[in-house]
């Protein structure tokens, strides 16, 4: 190892010296860098292309994942970050050890979608202790007779997003009470197309993802209503139950986080993050997300004025938090 | 086959066969030959064809996009005004640095290891190193770029970062390749040149060095087809999804009429912009990212179908 190491040291040493010229040179070339979730990125696709369209200024989005976003942006190294899931403790420590503070701007809702498979006559609902009895960490259920003495005599067969995605940490937390605490013997992808094909594929399918990836495939799978407490209604997912509340407890806020040290008083940055917030109730429709309400939106946008920096969650996720009590927690 | 041959030849010899016999184990023989020659038949129609159902279920599923605006489009909200611009002048620009960096290092490092070098422990080491270097992950290349380029020379996410990754990743090949070809020249050449009283140095660039470029080039394509269609340690570097801007151009209107500024330039490539179509629900951008498949899978083609043409016609030209 050790001339490998003195050879790419040798090679990086001699390449350097090269471009070190025109690097400096290039350092003030102004692009508006986001990078984080992938479930967030349509959304701020959608504003980027229209933004820059509009105005010239350039803007790049990646897709690094929700907690590789805030690596990145806790180092400085983008100005704006896609997050499916509000920053976590550590995430906070590490933005504040590089003196970096920021702005929690809910922007959208996602639903979580149950799905079943078309020729699943029987579960048209199901009540979150049913879906809790069938994912719980250590969970038997093989059968859908084992989840209701109702159902028929039909093996099970389970589809998921993979542990590290933040879909499953939110639904982990609001079925089974506890982030990440899930049973782990079912097929398990980080492409959600996957998990359709799985569920549409057998007929005692059961699997759970992003709302836009149900509505994309409502010719092949049946969303299943959610019974969030015993004796109500069973409910929807759709943009009416999720923008009035009703659709509980699987309905999550997704977010951006804006660099508050440096970013808010960019004029680039600010006009960006004002272009976002008025377009959002159009752009987020466009590419199959649930937008807020006008209110909340008003309430955000009015947040983002005040410049407050924090998180309204304190570094823990919790589920069910309406958008405006968030943003009353938030006190700088 | 031989050692079965050289037993029945021995056999033959202590007792001799008749006539029958020898024609029964003749016709085994050839039947052998036969089932032998079917089965690695069947292997290469097996392989070829999984390859072209692939290709023509992408260039089926992506027809309807691979038209002219598709190349001149940048990516999009919209599948249908969704394009690989970006990528495909990210990865080509990516390669440029790639070839520049590479190609050059490799092909002197493999000439000396292979002509110069002192057989010595140090050689030694350097050469286990190489080979298995060529088998590493690609992924460790990612990471070694990350801490090297981009934290420790700051040379940031960029076009020159990602170019220099894809640079250490082929280099391995290129100099395992140029080695392999050279050792390739018959010793007759070389012995024949110096007795006409050539230097070492004449020797390599006017001999050794033009009658194994065939090798050589032959390596260094396959190099850079695996390169083309590298994502993990593109990705480590920090490779951008939507980026809808071009790098600076090259060449200027103003003197010096070069211009460096593409290498700092942020970028994609097809096969992150392949991938992340593929993961969006709506079906319409599928179509896109088999178009993207099929336009990586023809990139890959043309390239190999270019080392295997120079091969043949430098090969054609060497007149020993």
């Amino acid at each position: 190892m050790k001339s490998n190491k003195i050879k790419s040291l040798g090679l990086a040493a001699l390449v350097a010296s090269t471009f070190t010229f025109s690097y400096n040179v290039n350092a003030e070339v102004k692009t508006i860098a986001i990078d984080g979730s992938s479930t967030v990125y349509p959304i701020t696709e959608a504003v980027a292309e229209d933004f820059q369209k509009k105005t010239g200024t350039k803007v790049t989005v990646g897709i690094s994942g929700t907690g590789g976003g805030f690596k990145k942006f806790c180092r400085g190294e983008t100005m704006i970050s896609d997050a499916s899931r509000p920053i976590l403790k550590k995430e906070i420590d590490m933005c504040a050890e590089n003196g970096i503070t920021y702005i929690e701007l809910p922007i959208a809702y996602d639903a979580l979608t149950v799905v079943t498979n078309k020729a699943n006559t029987w579960a048209k609902s199901l009540t979150v202790a049913e879906l809790n009895k069938i994912w719980a960490s250590g969970s038997s259920v093989k059968n859908w007779k084992d989840v209701n003495s109702t159902f028929p005599d039909q093996p099970m067969k389970l589809f998921g997003p993979g542990a590290d995605s933040g879909t499953f940490d939110y639904f982990t937390e609001a079925i089974n009470g506890k982030a990440k605490s899930s049973r782990s013997d079912y097929t398990a992808s980080e492409d959600d197309n996957v998990l359709v094909t799985g569920v549409s594929g057998d007929k005692g399918g059961l699997g759970y993802f992003g709302l836009a990836y149900y509505l994309e495939n409502k010719d092949k799978l049946s969303a299943v209503g959610i019974v969030a407490k015993d004796k109500t209604a069973a409910v929807l997912p759709s943009e009416a139950t999720v923008m009035d509340g009703t659709y509980q407890p699987l309905a999550r806020p997704l977010f951006i986080y804006v660099n508050a040290t440096k970013g808010a008083f960019d004029k680039d940055v600010k006009a960006f993050v004002e272009y976002f917030l008025a377009n959002a109730p159009k752009l987020v429709k466009e590419v199959k997300y649930v937008p807020l309400n006008t209110s909340e939106y008003a309430a955000v946008t009015k947040h983002w004025q005040s410049k407050k920096s924090g998180s309204g969650f304190g570094g823990v996720p919790e589920v069910g938090v309406k958008i405006e009590d968030l943003i009353k927690r938030i006190k700088d | 086959m031989m050692k079965e041959n050289m037993s029945n030849s021995e056999e033959s010899l202590i007792k001799p066969k008749t006539l029958e016999e020898v024609r029964a184990m003749i016709k085994s023989h050839k039947r052998n030959d036969f089932i032998f020659s079917s089965i690695g038949l069947l292997t290469i129609i097996f392989a070829l064809l999984t390859l072209l159902i692939l290709f023509v279920d992408l260039v089926m599923d992506g027809y309807p996009k691979l038209n002219y605006e598709f190349f001149t489009d940048f990516p999009s909200r919209r599948a249908a005004h969704a394009g690989i611009l970006s990528a495909w002048v990210g990865s080509s620009l990516i390669m440029l640095v790639t070839f520049v960096t590479a190609v050059p290092m490799g092909v002197a490092t493999g000439v000396y290891l292979e002509e110069y070098a002192p057989k010595n422990w140090f050689t030694d080491i350097i050469e286990i190193n190489v080979t298995n270097l060529a088998g590493v992950p690609s992924i460790i290349y990612g990471l070694l770029a990350l801490g090297l380029f981009v934290y420790t020379f700051h040379l940031g996410q960029t076009i020159v970062t990602a170019g220099l990754t894809l640079g250490l990743l082929m280099l391995p090949i290129v100099i395992v390749s140029t080695r392999e070809a050279i050792r390739s020249i018959p010793v007759a050449i070389r012995e024949a040149a110096y007795a006409v009283g050539a230097t070492k140095w004449q020797v390599m660039l006017h001999h050794v060095i033009q009658y194994s470029f065939g090798g050589i080039l032959t390596g260094i394509i396959i190099g850079m087809a695996r390169a083309l269609g590298e994502t993990a340690p593109i990705i480590t570097v920090g490779a951008l999804t939507f980026i809808a801007f071009l790098p600076p151009a090259p060449l200027t209107s103003v003197p010096p009429f070069i211009s460096f500024e593409w290498l700092q330039s942020g970028f994609t490539v097809l096969p992150i912009q392949m991938f992340s179509w593929l993961s969006r629900p709506e079906h319409a951008f599928h179509i896109n990212a088999a178009a993207a498949g099929a336009v990586i899978i023809m990139l890959t083609l043309l390239m190999n179908g270019t080392a295997i043409w120079l091969r043949y016609r430098i090969r054609k030209n060497i007149k020993w």
